[in-house]
């Protein structure tokens, strides 16, 4: 049975024109991740993965080629069309954890979902959410700053996941972690992946890559090795 | 918690930014308290001159029509200048005539068309030198029918002038010149070969204020006997007022007058109060519209704090814009989150800034008008929502760039700001 893929990226370039000379970030590179997968990009720096994933993530678009996620080609899209793909269909887990530090714990994981339901959470989603990642209700009332690393980067694991997305994007997850904790993440992960979810993970920590089921190494923007 | 997410991320960085919010508002306070306080003064202002004039709005003043429009009119203190109603049909310079006094038949003419409308008397008036004492100064001197002075002129001291020799003054003069019952006054100047004639005070009138007929407040009144002694000009009357008892019958007193005696030439010209109100009240209008200008300098600096903080506000939440963006929300929400930022500093601005203008404005209006009467207003109070909302409106259109650049930010290029 052939499935659409939930990401399909077929003969993508990304150049940025600068005035020394255009940089090719992405150079004609065709990947495909399916539903289910857990995949793990790999390379070192400079290789195009930030820009890569910003491409799957629905933050950027390419220059040519055709990128389709969940079978949409998003270089149709309009801005407004890209930013509902980001709500609904993808979850973002940053390096930075990257909360909003003027909500608190609970808030930055309702937030997504006021976004797209335009009212509260009623059915406790949230709140669930949060004690599956072990944040406790006394701690969901504290702003982010309030919260350490590992904390923060549950936190932002369940807004991540508060509107279902298909597919969990994590850029470096685990960065800004000590080990300990890392795995934790890692261990949560390979949790909501063993659930079904597909998770992409942009690392250059071999340890973190050897998590996935699958490794596609890229560089100087071209895949190397999937 | 408030239910719209984004307003609740607008106030919360407000409050976040508690200092730098407040000074941006105080900002706007100024600026809606200078317009509106500037604004309720002017209104107050227009609103106090016209009761005043209004009040004489029932004289009609007539005067012999000497061309040229028939001149101005002299007050009390300041002269108010307007321009005469010439009621002439064919008013061309061959016409117009050359005596520059109203004729006793012409007087017996007014008396005819206007008697039954009110109470019409003639005036002599002039300026002369007068000497109290060491004293010297001049003063506006009256000469009236003895019949009239019953029914025109308010005595607060004395009585009357019935014989030669005898004058009444209005309260003002008595004040510069110090002078009281049986004071005497010389009239006259002799260098200029003038009969000069000793007077005896023997009333005193009430202040009258601001006046179209007969500005009594700073002159002498004399008897027509007197007068002529004098100055001379025997039935030759400067001017003839009608005070009409029915304000209803203005125009019909004027028709009358025009169809009595100027139905050929235009042989009088006749003012009423009505050009000089307008002429005021669009002097006052002006000057309160020029004054309101100045004020609202005060909101365009405001203004320029307003989008100053904003500014500091979108650079500074750079990152945060990123995160917003990133993980799904619009640009329309970025753009309504700085906007609301902006709108509640401007509610907030102009909502101080009305409790404070009525009660700088009140004192500004007390100060500038004398009175409070017209304070509490329709067209006074008018000022506070009018300025409050220009105050709003202004943080609207401060807030509109900052939150447009925030909106239309590159998420990634935010996402990597530090």
């Amino acid at each position: 049975m052939q499935q659409v893929p939930v990401i399909e990226l077929t003969d993508v370039s990304k150049v940025y024109p600068l005035p020394s000379g255009d940089v090719i970030a992405l150079d004609h590179m065709s990947i495909r991740i399916d539903s289910g997968e857990f995949v793990a990009i790999m390379g070192p720096s400079g290789s195009g993965k930030s820009t890569l994933l910003n491409q799957i993530g629905g933050l950027d678009v390419p220059t040519s080629g055709t990128l389709k996620i969940t079978g949409k080609n998003i270089r149709k899209m309009s801005d407004i069309e890209l930013t509902n793909l980001r709500l609904n269909a993808i979850g973002y887990i940053f390096q930075k954890f990257n909360l909003i530090p003027l909500l608190s714990a609970y808030e930055n994981v309702e937030y997504p979902y006021i976004l797209k339901h335009r009212c509260n959470d009623t059915t406790g989603r949230v709140s669930r959410l949060l004690a599956d990642m072990g944040i406790d209700r006394k701690m969901a009332k504290h702003k982010p700053a309030e919260l350490s690393g590992g904390q923060q980067q549950r936190v932002a694991v369940a807004r991540a996941l508060v509107n279902d997305p298909a597919t969990l994007l994590c850029d470096e997850p685990t960065g800004n972690l000590d080990t300990k904790t890392g795995a934790q993440i890692m261990d949560m992960l390979a949790d909501l992946h063993s659930k079904g979810r597909t998770i992409i993970v942009v690392t250059h920590d071999p340890s973190i890559g050897a998590r996935a089921q699958r490794i596609i190494r890229i560089k100087d923007g071209k895949v190397e090795a999937a | 918690m408030i239910k719209d997410i984004i307003l609740q991320l607008s106030i919360r960085s407000i409050r976040l930014n508690f200092l730098r919010s407040v000074l941006a508002a105080i900002g706007i306070v100024i600026g809606v308290v200078a317009i509106a306080s500037m604004g309720m003064m002017g209104a107050n202002m227009t609103m106090s001159v016209t009761q005043q004039l209004s009040a004489m709005a029932n004289v009609l003043v007539v005067k012999a029509d000497t061309g040229g429009g028939g001149g101005g009119f002299s007050f009390g203190g300041g002269t108010g200048q307007s321009s005469s109603t010439s009621t002439s049909k064919k008013s061309s310079s061959s016409t117009i005539s050359t005596i520059d006094y109203i004729t006793k038949s012409e007087l017996d003419d007014l008396q005819h068309a206007a008697g039954k409308y009110g109470l019409v008397y003639p005036l002599y008036e002039t300026s002369d030198k007068i000497v109290v004492g060491d004293n010297q100064g001049r003063a506006t001197i009256y000469g009236m029918v003895d019949t009239d002075m019953g029914s025109v002129l308010t005595l607060d001291q004395g009585e009357l002038p019935k014989s030669a020799g005898a004058v009444a003054i209005g309260p003002t003069l008595a004040d510069r010149q110090g002078l009281a019952l049986g004071s005497r006054i010389t009239i006259g100047d002799e260098t200029k070969n003038e009969t000069v004639q000793k007077f005896r005070v023997v009333g005193i009138l009430k202040e009258k204020g601001l006046s179209m007929d007969l500005n009594s407040d700073n002159a002498i009144i004399m008897t027509e006997k007197s007068y002529v002694g004098i100055v001379g000009g025997d039935e030759q009357y400067d001017q003839v007022n009608v005070i009409v008892s029915d304000i209803q019958n203005i125009n019909a007193t004027k028709d009358a007058i025009t169809n009595q005696l100027n139905y050929k030439k235009s042989v009088v010209t006749i003012q009423d109060s009505s050009r000089m109100l307008s002429s005021i009240t669009s002097t006052v209008g002006t000057l309160t519209t020029f004054v309101m200008a100045i004020a609202g300098i005060s909101l365009l600096v405001a203004a320029t704090s307003i989008f100053n903080v904003m500014m500091m506000s979108v650079t500074e939440r750079i990152r945060e814009i990123g995160i917003l963006r990133s993980i799904g929300t619009q640009k329309g929400e970025v753009r309504r989150m700085f906007l609301y930022e902006a709108i509640i500093l401007g509610l907030v601005g102009a909502g101080i800034g009305a409790v404070m203008s009525i009660i700088l404005g009140w004192l500004v209006v007390l100060a500038m008008v004398g009175t409070t009467d017209y304070f509490f207003t329709y067209q006074s109070l008018i000022y506070v929502p009018v300025s409050m909302a220009i105050g709003i409106a202004i943080c609207i259109v401060s807030g509109v760039y900052p939150a447009w650049r925030a909106a239309n930010l590159d998420p990634i290029e935010a996402l990597r700001a530090d």
